[in-house]
């Protein structure tokens, strides 16, 4: 079990390592560089050599690696290309707010997922699971910016239950964002919990077949008693996973939306730093993304591992 | 099926095609598509307005004999250019899914059979790669290359073609382990040749199924990008830009947004419900894999 926990433990580290190797490598193999970036027509003669004597362009490029992959291992994401900003200070509030519109996606969808899964899972082929499955594609093939453009819409326009733009500044505490936050929140739950609910219903009909379910019918235990201590826990197993993807969707999909919502996140941020092509922004973000992708999928994957002792004795054989 | 004659196949695809069809989801899915691709190829004449022609005189109006669906910010015709805002997102993405499918198809299979180091190795660039998720590669690039079609067409292609390795690796490592790929080795062809005569035609169901997936998955792809403002340059129409666009004057005129929204939904409906009556017409029922 430990074996398996670092040899995970080993492969997330060299995954997040490549991913910065590909960002640093990407952009230093292409024409011009942070300076020309910035500069553009004015790239030339005196300003591009100060600039880069500035950024510190001069040095070797395996230096200005290590100098950059040491500063994101110590937090330090150096400086943006634009104002003069520390990035690690740009990014800390921003962070922080996309962390806290994913929390709220998170802390309702999944429950939410969960129990239309179950349902579904329950009564499948009948009305409950065709109008949650139907439901679930709709919400899944729905362009993240077409589904926040309706919303607003219908609650903001027509109806003018909610505000439809966010205009909190980005370090306010997080009671401010309150009434703006729904929508933006609501979008992401509702994107988010197609794809858990159709891996809840689906490994819920399997369970549901399984001896064990039958065996307890038989004894007599009642229905509602199956349903809750025999099938949801091992049904709930693969959807572990699941929810660690649609956690790493939600880091993709939190762009858009927090730009149709002026939402002070990382994505608006990002997305800025694209228009002004801050390319150390852009990297850090990039990094950021990358190392919460691979460290919930991490977790997710010694999360099943603990809790599913199968899985464990096939990969250890098969290890 | 490696000896299959072209006559042969073009017969096995219209047969796929008609038990796509008897299904209700494949019916409504391919007529979805088919409109769409229609609509983008005769569009251009049969279009009642120019879409540059502006009219000061007559913005954000409402529906009108004239125009259908009201006419936007610039006093343009909405039904015109809902009706090529599709042109450029196909052009782009019919191009770019093939392409995908065949470098991700060819490199996966090719590393299913060969295994080994470089299996090892290309397995974790692939992993690297994919812990940038959505739209997030496509951003960076386009930050270093500028926006617009042509740089991303090959930007889509190739990212959208790493998820794809590990689909026909995976659909490879099956068939490998198949009594007929050990024959082949045994008599001594040489990998390439293997990967051509006796892997490509047994994923290559798997392969369709996850091309028409993916398909979907690169226009909503593509239209957040022309949301956002890095996708296709106006004057030109385009349904994500469009919606960016009509979304500040949604409470005047809300057909400049339910236009393109209901153009881009549907195409993405119809491909999705095709896709998912390929894979059960197939025999391959994707829906409990995880969506990555």
């Amino acid at each position: 079990m430990l074996a398996l926990i670092i040899r995970r433990l080993a492969l997330g580290l060299i995954t997040v390592w490549l991913v910065s190797v590909i960002i640093f490598l990407g952009v230093e193999a292409l024409p011009g560089d942070a300076c020309t970036a910035i500069l553009e027509r004015d790239a030339h003669g005196e300003a591009l050599a100060k600039c880069r004597e500035v950024m510190g362009l001069n040095t070797p490029a395996l230096t200005r690696y290590l100098d950059w992959s040491g500063g994101i291992l110590t937090g330090d994401f150096g400086l943006s290309a634009n104002g003069q900003e520390r990035i690690a200070e740009l990014v800390g509030y921003r962070l922080r707010n996309s962390l806290l519109l994913a929390a709220g996606a998170l802390g309702v969808g999944i429950p939410l997922a969960i129990f239309l899964g179950v349902i579904a899972g329950l009564w499948r082929d009948r009305w409950p699971d065709i109008l949650f499955s139907t439901g679930a594609i709709f919400a899944m093939t729905i362009p993240e910016f077409v589904a926040a453009t309706i919303l607003i819409l219908i609650f903001a326009i027509w109806l003018g239950w909610v505000p439809a733009i966010v205009l909190t500044p980005a370090d306010a505490p997080p009671l401010d964002f309150f009434p703006e936050f729904i929508l933006a929140s609501t979008v992401l739950t509702m994107l988010m919990i197609a794809h858990v609910m159709r891996m809840v219903r689906a490994s819920m009909i399997e369970v549901m077949a399984g001896d064990y379910v039958q065996m307890a019918t038989l004894k007599g235990v009642p229905y509602w008693r199956i349903v809750f201590r025999h099938a949801l826990p091992n049904a709930l197993l693969p959807a572990i996973n699941v929810i660690a993807l649609t956690v790493a969707w939600l880091l993709g999909g939190v762009v858009v939306v927090e730009v149709v919502f002026n939402y002070p996140g990382l994505g608006r941020l990002l997305v800025d730093a694209i228009s002004d092509r801050d390319l150390p922004v852009v990297q850090a973000i990039t990094m950021i993304v990358a190392i919460t992708y691979v460290g919930v999928n991490l977790v997710a994957d010694i999360l099943s591992l603990a809790l599913n002792p199968r899985l464990r004795s096939h990969q250890e054989r098969g290890a | 099926m490696s000896s299959t004659s072209p006559a042969a196949r073009g017969l096995r695809s219209v047969e796929v095609l008609r038990a796509m069809m008897a299904r209700p989801s494949g019916a409504i899915g391919l007529t979805l598509v088919a409109f769409h691709l229609l609509m983008a190829v005769l569009s251009p004449w049969i279009v009642p307005f120019d879409y540059k022609a502006m009219d000061a005189t007559l913005t954000l109006a409402g529906p009108s004999s004239a125009h259908w669906l009201g006419t936007d910010h610039l006093g343009r015709d909405v039904l015109t250019r809902v009706m090529l805002g599709g042109r450029e997102a196909l052009l782009v993405t019919g191009t770019a899914t093939p392409v995908a499918l065949i470098w991700g198809g060819l490199l996966g299979v090719y590393l299913g059979l060969k295994g080994g180091w470089r299996d090892e190795v290309a397995m974790r660039l692939v992993d690297a790669f994919l812990a940038l998720p959505g739209i997030l590669p496509l951003l960076v690039l386009i930050t270093v290359f500028g926006s617009g079609g042509e740089v991303l067409m090959p930007t889509l292609a190739f990212f959208f073609g790493i998820p794809v390795i590990r689909v026909a690796r995976a659909a490879a490592h099956e068939v490998v382990a198949r009594d007929f790929v050990s024959a082949a080795r045994a008599r001594g062809h040489r990998p390439l040749d293997i990967v051509r005569r006796e892997l490509l035609p047994n994923v290559t169901d798997t392969l369709l199924v996850e091309g028409a997936m993916r398909w979907s998955w690169m226009l909503l792809g593509f239209s957040a990008l022309s949301f956002l403002g890095f996708g296709v340059s106006p004057p030109k129409p385009d349904w994500g830009l469009m919606i960016s666009d009509a979304r500040v004057y949604m409470s005047l005129a809300p057909l400049g947004v339910i236009g393109p929204v209901v153009a881009l939904s549907t195409l993405i409906i119809g491909i999705n419900l095709s896709a998912d009556a390929l894979a059960k017409t197939l025999g391959l029922d994707h829906s409990r894999k995880a969506v990555i």
